[in-house]
């Protein structure tokens, strides 16, 4: 079997492309794990001599010494934002979904595009009036507020990708059911819930990852640094003069750590996530 | 069957949501002694060390306090800004917190209403005599005083590399013709004649302030800030030719470096002068360098452009009486000793304990005494905040397109926007 | 049909809370920062007093903002080409029955997971300029190992590139997912089409020019749409790799409504700087949800 040249020019122009994207994650890689003494900026594309979590560490518990917050318990508040925020909202998706599927009402499909429209709008127009509306909700500055944002902001798009999962599914279905007397709720729970799992999976997904991963809702709902979500103390980290950059390397890593395990484990659902954000159905 | 294990999701989505959302806010606990939450942007080197003198001292008073340190590090507090500012919009304000007296304070904040008087703290401590009147001035407002200056910044210093100058025989220049005869000098040598760092964005204003000071003399200068120097004065034209002058003899990369970053050239002997408020002092200390020399910067010489880190107690403060009693550490001898020799800073007060401080704050000390002084606008004395910001912008802009003529309308236009000027 | 009533209750009610959050949260908040826009709400105290558009009037005489304006033009053309240009042909690669194909497409790809954060603090010392004392750093050294030392550059600290390696970064973060619309695209064509062209005696190249590509341009739109409006609204990356940068070069709108806001207090003209934001992306969004809300109905 011979190789033609054009094949080995595609991959060869494929393999160029993925050192492209993969070049960022070497540098990250090398430089956590190098030893303080080995850690200067001329010397960033070297390999590290030995296997040192010291910037990890550092990354990870901060300094009080050089007065640096590190991502402990920041990583930690975004755990505790993300999990219930894309759980509310994916239950949230869900039943508007099927709503705006299966049960059209007169305007629904008036509705659906106004609702669709949250999902793109600049956050920046509403900045303003949420902190003084959290305010007076008694949810300025905590991470409770910061949940009920993201699913505020998150109805759109769960909704979305719940309506097209849902449209997939044959009407006759529901129609039969209905025949058989079961009422709106009752479809749901029987017939549609129990085939929901993908759609549930998608928008899990989508939902933890955006979520994980916002930093303007984080900056501007909590503003104290000790409520803050992982995002934001890595910004502070890198904003400022007196981190080294390879703790700040170290940082961004750890800080993508959840995003990236949920990639490589659940690919394939990520995908399908991206290509519903795509709006095609 | 099927409804079972609809149930059970459902519970299940619910009751995780309910777990991580009951462990996600941290209740204030009901302490007895309470707690004290001190916002600031002073996170490393001096600053910090100052910072964490005054905590001892409270500590040592009041040992049943949590002091809580919330700084935010970042751009001369460009990030904390941010930070206070949705705090404050959001009714979540810092029990007390970093402002610079003056303007940034009174048109923000007291203004606003967002301040209490501390007027009576004032009396019961005697600070009304134990500060001088020009610092008493910047932080009254209708007859009251609304916060308590920890002390005095000088923006318009002229630090220089002993060794450099030695080298090369050059002496500190004292006028604007000297300081490009020793740019050019040291420019020869391949050494970086100034210093600069704009990563920031604030740094070139902060330069720009002084030759407007050197350029106009004290009384010109408070004029601009209070309308009765023009902006479109020819003197104006003539700073901004000084300050174009002056960045064509600065490092290349200094957009990518902050103010402390562009130092580390006169720390490594390869730049000659850097022009920066005082702090650089204690940052110097932090380095362990103690081959710099000082000087007021070109044409400034008795004029001392001065600023104030000060810290007020805001309506609405959870823990209003553990404020107080850190607001009285701040005003006291003791409080201003222990914080300023750290800081690297000249005490608000009158009566400092000179033996605790180095060389050149011992000299600022005798400036500050004799000297014309002046308010910064980029450091919040001056002017209020939008028109500092304007002007911060504008100068930003100059540096990277250096148009002197569009630069001044632009100044002129923040004046007026201001309000202070016609 | 008493049934079909109780059914009608049930799904306005399940379906209410959201549209009523969406209708306060949304349109609401959007209508009260168009009154902020318009009113005299300059500094902590709020103040409500309409001032028409002088807001708006004197933002656009601002040079800060002329500037951004100017960014987010370049910015958004160099991001939508070069992630089009770079999607669409490694799509066209992957298309090629490649081995490990998966594997490519997951590395491609997988910038997407990350936060601009992480990908701001990254790029922000892969591109950072370097400087006398340290040398070469980041890509600049690599150039100068490659024998490329021509190609160095000040990079984002440059005032005449700025915001364009704010781009590349960008570009690196967003292309694999155009690859991957693409891709879908080209894998729901059917395959008779290209045997068909194939038994014409099409080449390859004339299949993807005359028959593929034509075919894919809804995906090109929707790609143009979900990039435009990311450009658009940009604020992350340029804050965790930048920030304003000299003479605000990387500076975008949405930065500067950061800025003079919750920084400078300035609170109608964040609002008019958000407004205008608001603005620019419903041009491109509200056709373009006409436009899939029609066709759905065709179909």
């Amino acid at each position: 079997m011979t190789v033609q040249p054009s094949r080995l020019l595609i991959y060869a122009i494929l393999i160029i492309f993925a050192a492209f994207y993969l070049m960022p994650v070497y540098v990250l890689l090398v430089t956590g794990m190098k030893g303080f003494v080995e850690v200067s900026l001329p010397r960033m594309w070297d390999l590290p001599s030995g296997l040192y979590f010291d910037s990890f560490l550092r990354a990870w518990f901060g300094s009080q010494a050089q007065g640096f917050r590190g991502l402990s318990t920041n990583f930690l508040n975004s755990v505790k934002l993300v999990v219930p925020a894309t759980l509310i909202s994916a239950m949230l998706g869900s039943m508007n979904g099927y709503v705006l599927a299966k049960w059209k009402f007169r305007g629904s499909e008036v509705l659906f595009p106004l609702l669709l429209f949250g999902m793109f709008i600049p956050y920046q127009s509403v900045l303003i009036p949420l902190v003084q509306t959290l305010q007076k909700m008694q949810l300025y500055g905590s991470i409770p507020g910061l949940i009920f944002v993201h699913v505020v902001y998150g109805i759109p798009i769960t909704t979305l990708i719940f309506r097209n999962y849902y449209a997939t599914v044959p009407t006759e279905l529901v129609e039969a059911s209905k025949i058989d007397g079961a009422s709106l709720l009752g479809i749901y729970r029987w017939v549609m819930f129990p085939i929901s799992m993908p759609g549930f999976v998608v928008a899990l997904i989508w939902q933890f990852t955006s979520i994980w991963n916002d930093f303007l809702f984080g900056v501007v709902v909590t503003p104290n640094p000790a409520v803050q979500p992982v995002t934001v103390t890595l910004n502070n980290l890198a904003g400022s003069y007196i981190v080294e950059w390879n703790v700040q390397m170290a940082g961004a890593l750890l800080a993508a750590l959840p995003t990236l395990l949920v990639y490589i484990f659940l690919g394939r659902y990520f995908m399908r996530g991206l290509l519903a954000g795509s709006l095609k159905g | 069957m099927k409804g079972f294990r609809f149930y059970g999701f459902v519970v299940a989505l619910v009751v995780l949501g309910m777990i991580a959302a009951a462990c996600g806010p941290t209740p204030p606990p009901a302490a007895p002694k309470g707690k004290l939450e001190i916002f600031s942007w002073w996170t490393a080197g001096g600053e910090a060390e100052g910072l964490n003198a005054l905590y001892d001292v409270y500590k040592k008073k009041y040992p049943g306090v949590e002091i809580i340190n919330a700084t935010v590090a970042g751009g001369a507090g460009a990030q904390a800004k941010a930070v206070l500012t949705t705090r404050m919009l959001g009714g979540d304000p810092p029990d007390s917190f970093q402002v610079h007296a003056g303007h940034e304070l009174i048109d923000t904040w007291v203004v606003a209403g967002k301040m209490e008087p501390l007027t009576s703290l004032y009396k019961s401590e005697g600070w009304d005599k134990a500060f001088p009147k020009g610092v008493l001035d910047i932080v009254s407002y209708k007859g009251d005083y609304w916060s308590v200056p920890v002390n005095i910044h000088r923006s318009n210093v002229l630090w220089f590399s002993k060794k450099v100058f030695a080298d090369n025989k050059l002496e500190p220049p004292k006028t604007f013709d000297d300081f490009f005869k020793v740019a050019d000098a040291l420019k020869a040598k391949g050494i970086v004649p100034l210093v600069m760092g704009t990563k920031d964005g604030w740094e070139a204003g902060h330069v720009f302030e002084d030759a407007l000071a050197g350029t106009l003399g004290a009384e010109a200068y408070n004029g601009l800030w209070t309308g009765k120097t023009a902006w479109t004065d020819p003197k104006v034209t003539e700073a901004l030719n000084n300050f174009k002058k002056m960045l064509a003899y600065i490092n290349t990369d200094h957009s990518a470096l902050t103010w402390d970053g562009a130092g580390q050239y006169l720390i490594d002997g390869k730049g000659g002068m850097m022009i920066m408020g005082d702090w650089t002092n204690g940052w110097f200390m932090s380095k362990n360098f103690t081959g710099y020399g000082w000087a007021p910067t070109p044409g400034a010489s008795g004029i001392f452009v001065a600023l104030s880190d000060s810290f007020g107690l805001p309506k609405g403060a959870k823990n209003r009486d553990n404020v107080i009693a850190w607001l009285k550490v701040l005003g006291s001898k003791e409080g201003q000793d222990a914080f300023n020799p750290k800081k690297g800073s000249i005490p608000a007060r009158i009566d400092p304990d000179k033996n605790l401080y180095n060389d050149y704050l011992k000299s600022a000390m005798a400036d500050w005494a004799k000297d014309a002084i002046v308010p910064s606008p980029i450091h919040g004395a001056a002017a209020s905040e939008g028109w500092a910001t304007a002007y911060k912008d504008t100068i930003a802009v100059f540096v990277a397109k250096q148009d002197v003529a569009a630069t001044q309308k632009a100044l002129q236009q923040a004046c007026v926007d201001a309000k202070v000027c016609k | 049909m008493r049934g079909l009533t109780w059914d009608r209750v049930t799904s306005i009610l399940l379906i209410a809370p959201s549209a009523i959050a969406i209708l306060i949260f949304v349109y609401g908040f959007i209508g009260w920062t168009g009154w902020v826009s318009l009113a005299r709400w300059d500094g902590m105290l709020q103040d409500l007093t309409l001032v028409g558009l002088r807001n708006y009037q004197k933002l656009f005489d601002t040079e800060r903002f002329q500037i951004d304006l100017h960014n987010t033009v370049t910015f958004t053309l160099l991001f939508l080409a070069s992630s089009l240009v770079i999607g669409l042909l490694l799509a066209v690669l992957l298309d090629q029955r490649i081995r490990s194909e998966g594997l490519f497409r997951s590395i491609y790809l997988f910038p997407m997971a990350l936060s601009f954060i992480v990908t701001g603090v990254v790029w922000r010392w892969l591109l950072n300029p370097g400087s006398r004392e340290l040398g070469s750093v980041g890509v600049n050294l690599l150039f100068d190992k490659a024998g490329l030392g021509l190609l160095k550059s000040g990079w984002y600290t440059d005032p005449s590139i700025g915001i364009k390696a704010v781009a590349i970064a960008a570009t690196w973060q967003m292309s694999g997912y155009v690859m991957a619309m693409y891709l879908a695209g080209m894998r729901g064509i059917p395959e008779d089409l290209r045997e068909a062209a194939r038994v014409d005696g099409a080449s390859e190249l004339e299949i993807y020019r005359h028959i593929i590509l034509p075919l894919l341009q809804p995906i090109t739109l929707s790609a143009v749409i979900i990039l435009g409006h990311i450009s658009l609204k940009i604020f992350d990356l340029v804050s965790a790799m930048t920030g304003p940068g000299l003479g605000f070069c990387t500076d975008v709108p949405a930065y500067f409504m950061f800025d003079t806001t919750f920084r400078g207090n300035h609170f109608s003209q964040g609002a008019a700087i958000a407004i205008i934001l608001l603005l620019s992306v419903a041009a491109l969004i509200i056709p373009y949800l006409v436009y899939t809300a029609r066709t759905e109905v065709q179909r």
